[in-house]
């Protein structure tokens, strides 16, 4: 995947959220955003999965400029897949049908086609059991795989995770995790909003700190984790690093 | 057969509440509950002192029938109207189109607020007559439908704000449209929490109908007022009123509680 952000502004009411926000990046499959909260990663994500309009500013994927126009952006968000920290998936229905949702009114599956894929990735993911409960019948863990394999259900260029594991116990973060790392594997490129340094450090193959708004430092992770350049990043990673 | 306790046959213990109960111990209830209405009213009626005169105004009985099946007649009309309109309310006061904003508060705040017997008085004989509409059963069916709309629309809109936002926002996620958000992600969970209160308020609009028979449709009440008024009897009128629009009210209340656990999902 191809990235560029070139002076990317957005501001709450008077609270500014991010401040010119550049990125180049040529090559890149996985990259993670980490950061102080507040730091402006989850708007930098919403701003890329079309779920928020930058002030100023423009976004290319893969050399396409992203039109913040919402008959475009509708577009642009059936193109990826984004999974939330919690409550993504929808209460009324079960595991299987909050698959096949968005594959048959979206992207407009026959409804037998759309079960059988819904049930190819739900076998994957180890869920086939589980397939017909609502989601107030399954743990945080499997709840937030569903997610993600509604994510991946509809093929889509890139896959945006925004603290996916932030709202879940210890063990469960490791089942999400796993799922996310056997995807970085198969070679799908994702962009990840995440407090789990040690998993950054695995799965990423670029590392942006956003603080205040800004990107105070941006490269591998061997860089900004283990010999970071800034003192931003140098003063985060003591802080979390600390307890 | 396990013995029950005394105390079981009457209480059910905080742990137990949720939980199905015995049929032998509902019917045991409900007769106590009955057993109590008829004491209240052999009690009521027997210190009446009243002349009876059931034959008379069984010999009227075609009135009741005829106002009956009027009243049906009108009250699901109005039932489906009043519900159409109630929706269009409750959409027009979540748009980004603020005089349609302000004309649906208007609306909602100046019905709730001001008596049924009002409206229809005004409906028939101000606006109606302006208009030169002499039709008392479509004034009628209106006044009654807009009335109805009114509160129907704050159950709606209610039932349309209790979805979370975090349900709006996977909606957008996956590219629905706003039409689909509201068809396959608001209106199936809105509507475990409309349909309780819409109960009770399509049991209201049957009763509410009876007003109409102030500008003479010829609905349940009128017709049961003309028969008391033709046979000088009160309660021989009244009681069969009082069951006529009982068995219309009931159903939907049992109707209802049905759907309620049909539609019923942990959360």
């Amino acid at each position: 995947m191809k990235l560029r952000a070139t002076d990317l502004c957005k501001s709450f009411g008077r609270q500014t959220v991010l401040r010119d926000v550049n990125l180049n990046l040529e090559q890149v499959h996985a990259l993670t955003l980490i950061g102080p909260s507040g730091g402006g990663k989850s708007t930098l994500l919403r701003i890329m999965a079309g779920l928020e309009k930058p002030d100023s500013g423009r976004l290319h994927l893969n050399d396409r400029e992203v039109i913040y126009r919402e008959k475009e952006l509708m577009v642009h968000r059936r193109s990826v897949g984004t999974v939330f920290q919690a409550f993504n998936l929808f209460p009324h229905l079960t595991a299987l049908q909050n698959i096949t949702l968005p594959l048959e009114k979206v992207h407009h599956y026959k409804p037998p086609d759309a079960r059988q894929v819904a049930e190819e990735i739900l076998e994957r993911f180890q869920l086939s059991e589980h397939c017909h409960k609502p989601p107030a019948q399954l743990s945080g863990g499997q709840r937030q795989r569903v997610a993600i394999a509604r994510a991946i259900s509809i093929k889509p260029k890139l896959l945006l995770f925004d603290e996916p594991t932030s709202a879940l116990d210890p063990e469960m973060t490791a089942e999400v995790l796993e799922v996310i790392e056997e995807l970085r594997k198969e070679g799908r490129d994702l962009v990840l909003v995440t407090h789990q340094m040690g998993f950054a450090h695995r799965i990423a193959d670029q590392i942006a700190l956003l603080s205040g708004g800004r990107i105070a430092e941006c490269g591998p992770p061997s860089q900004v984790l283990d010999n970071p350049v800034s003192d931003t990043t140098r003063e985060f990673l003591a802080k979390i690093l600390k307890y | 057969m396990t013995t029950r306790t005394v105390q079981s046959w009457f209480w059910v213990s905080p742990d137990d509440r949720g939980k199905p109960i015995a049929w032998q111990v509902l019917l045991l209830n409900w007769a106590f509950a009955f057993l109590l209405l008829a004491l209240i009213c052999f009690f009521s009626f027997s210190q009446l002192r009243y002349n009876w005169n059931w034959q008379t105004v069984g010999g009227y009985s075609g009135f009741f029938w005829r106002g009956w099946l009027n009243t049906l007649k009108i009250s699901s009309l109005a039932l489906v109207l009043s519900t159409l309109i109630g929706m269009v309310a409750a959409l027009a006061r979540r748009s980004g189109f603020l005089a349609l904003q302000a004309v649906s508060r208007l609306y909602v705040e100046l019905v709730r607020g001001t008596p049924l017997l009002v409206q229809i008085s005004f409906a028939f004989y101000v606006v109606a007559d302006a208009l030169h509409f002499q039709d008392r059963f479509t004034v009628g069916l209106f006044t009654l439908s807009l009335f109805s709309g009114a509160f129907i629309s704050e159950i709606i809109r209610g039932g349309i704000e209790s979805v979370g936002t975090s349900q709006l926002e996977s909606a957008r996620a996956i590219g629905l449209t706003r039409f689909q958000t509201y068809r396959y992600v608001i209106l199936p969970q809105a509507i475990r929490v409309i349909l309780p209160a819409l109960a009770g308020m399509f049991a209201n609009l049957i009763k509410d109908s009876s007003l109409l028979s102030v500008i003479s449709i010829e609905e349940f009440t009128w017709n049961a007022q003309q028969v008391s008024a033709l046979t000088y009897s009160n309660f021989e009128c009244y009681i069969p009123l009082a069951i006529g629009y009982l068995v219309l009210t009931l159903p939907i209340t049992l109707w209802t509680q049905w759907l309620e656990k049909r539609t019923r999902y942990e959360t």
